[in-house]
């Protein structure tokens, strides 16, 4: 029997007062994209800086790779690559230079590891003479991403890779860990945004440092529990407002052009609750109205866990 | 009654790169205007020179009716600025940065206080007031700016990323003091990277290599494009032709 890739128990970390991990357990599989999705402040950097053997936990435990981040740090290092969320490399080396230091560092040379870092290195390599620092935000990240993985680590923890970074760039990199992820490579990420959970394998739901649920990312809406509605229709700033005073509502979200209802009852088809939605609008005087209903994505899920329904 | 804001061929060259190339568009007065594009298109060149920061190469604009050549005091003065990255100082109390602020923006002290009371209570931060802003939940630090931002009510709100990084609840309710600001009359300029928040701005733009790429409705745009989202839209016009994807994880 293969061991997971990661498992922790009761990992709790305080900082003064703030308790930023408040007892995280979890296993991550070998071979798997395991993603750590939530908001800033979370808990996801402290967690990963402990995952990587760089902050020791205040109770609790964790392996990685059959090794425990306290007592086996030593030779857990050279067999973890790491990728931490503020830009870590020297911005003054080059591009080339950057990337053949932390080869060294671990006696590889980039020319040895070309077939695994290729696909990557290879997008930036015309700027191998660059300052590191003189970098655009995407180039940065496909030079951090190379450097974590110079040395071949077995697993990969990459601390919000996509922050701050656009719409088809987040995709791309997506990409990029898909293509890692064939190669064998157990690839934990953590990301803000809730979207790129269906590019993991499984997800954690992370918030105030603790675990709101794991699961694949398509199996979450099963746990949802309401029918839930598609609201579409004219003067959408104050649809949410309007469909928040319907006696049935649990709670009602914008989600891009629609507004996602929430019903308060449980055993109901939710195609019934599209249906008396059409007619509470219809009685309010709202027309040109669509209502269907819809499978609950992550972020639904996330909002439900998180606030069970509260408006502001 | 002029534009709040509006650009004509306004252009900035660095050496020999052209990151903003002659880009022109007006935003009408209380309407919420998404100022989208990949990085490195141009967004943040474009928002320095339309809030006074950064001298154009070419080209003219004027923000509340302001000359961005000559009269950038008068455009600070008339616009709220906030940003993911910069907004409240972190090692100052609520309270203290409210009144560093409200004296920067030119405010009487009466009126700061007057001000400043009514932010905390419509925002229910009363019992935060002398806290460090740095001990307060990211969210709720959000708001806080975005408040601060406009507590000279400002014509323009410039909000660049505002909600990156925030929780879905919060991010939702950030934009219901963006309709609220927009709802009274203030003229809301947004950056954002996620694309359902397009969905929620009257109008957008998408720069392309320092162009304006598309400009709408969202709406507007998703019909004219044949597309179901604003997403597939920023794919298409960022990458017109794109490689065929790899091996997707499912």
């Amino acid at each position: 029997m293969i061991s997971p890739a990661v498992g922790a128990e009761g990992l709790v970390k305080r900082f003064g007062e703030e308790t930023a991990l408040d007892g995280l357990s979890f296993t991550v599989e070998a071979g798997e994209i395991f993603g750590f999705i939530g908001p800033d402040g979370a808990g996801k950097t402290t967690l990963f800086r402990i995952l990587t053997t760089l902050l020791l936990p205040d109770e609790g435990s964790a392996r990685v790779l059959g090794l425990d981040v306290v007592g086996d740090f030593w030779n857990l290092r050279a067999r973890v690559g790491y990728m931490p969320g503020r830009f870590s490399l020297y911005p003054d080396l080059s591009v080339g230079e950057n990337l053949s230091f932390f080869a060294a560092v671990f006696g590889t040379s980039p020319e040895e590891q070309a077939d695994l870092i290729g696909p990557i290195y290879g997008q930036i390599e015309r700027f191998r003479d660059r300052r590191a620092g003189a970098l655009s935000g995407g180039m940065k990240q496909k030079l951090a991403l190379s450097c974590a993985l110079v040395h071949r680590p077995e697993i990969l923890f990459l601390d919000e890779p996509t922050t701050g970074v656009d719409a088809v760039s987040r995709r791309e990199f997506w990409d990029l860990l898909a293509r890692l992820r064939e190669q064998g490579l157990t690839i934990v990420v953590s990301t803000p945004y809730m979207d790129e959970a269906s590019r993991c394998d499984r997800v954690a739901l992370v918030q105030d440092g603790r675990i709101l649920g794991v699961d694949a990312p398509g199996a979450f809406g099963a746990r949802y529990g309401h029918p839930l509605v598609a609201v579409r229709g004219p003067d959408r700033r104050h649809l949410p407002d309007i469909l928040r005073t319907w006696e049935h509502a649990l709670s009602a979200y914008p989600f891009g052009e629609t507004i996602h209802l929430t019903d308060r009852r449980t055993e109901l088809e939710p195609a019934r609750t599209a249906d008396e939605v059409r007619g509470f609008l219809a009685s309010r005087g709202v027309k040109d109205v669509e209502a269907r209903p819809i499978q609950p994505g992550i972020e639904d899920v996330f909002i439900a866990l998180m606030g069970a329904g509260e408006t502001p | 009654m002029s534009a709040a804001i509006e650009a004509r061929g306004l252009t900035r060259r660095f050496g020999d790169f052209t990151a903003v190339d002659a880009i022109s568009f007006r935003v009408e007065r209380g309407e919420v205007f998404g100022f989208l594009g990949a990085n490195g298109a141009g967004k943040t060149t474009a928002i320095r020179m339309l809030t006074g920061l950064l001298s154009p190469s070419a080209g003219e604009a004027w923000v509340a009716g302001h000359d961005v050549y000559g009269e950038t005091e008068a455009i600070r003065r008339s616009i709220g600025y906030m940003s993911q990255r910069f907004s409240l100082y972190e090692d100052l109390r609520v309270r203290e940065n409210i009144r560093l602020y409200g004296g920067i923006y030119g405010l009487p002290d009466r009126t700061i206080h007057r001000r400043g009371e009514r932010l905390l209570s419509d925002l229910g931060l009363e019992h935060a007031a002398d806290e460090l802003v740095a001990s307060i939940p990211l969210g709720w630090r959000q708001k806080l700016a975005f408040s601060v931002a406009s507590l000279h009510e400002p014509e323009i709100l410039f909000l660049d990323e505002p909600t990156g990084g925030v929780d879905p609840i919060t991010r939702r309710q950030f934009w219901e003091m963006i309709y609220r600001a927009a709802d009274g009359g203030t003229t809301v300029f947004v950056t954002t990277h996620y694309m359902d928040e397009a969905e929620y701005c009257d109008r957008i733009s998408i720069m392309v290599d320092g162009r304006i790429g598309a400009m709408g409705t969202p709406r507007e745009l998703r019909e004219a494009y044949g597309v179901p989202s604003i997403d597939e839209l920023f794919l298409r016009l960022v990458r017109p032709d794109p490689a065929p994807a790899p091996g997707v994880a499912s």
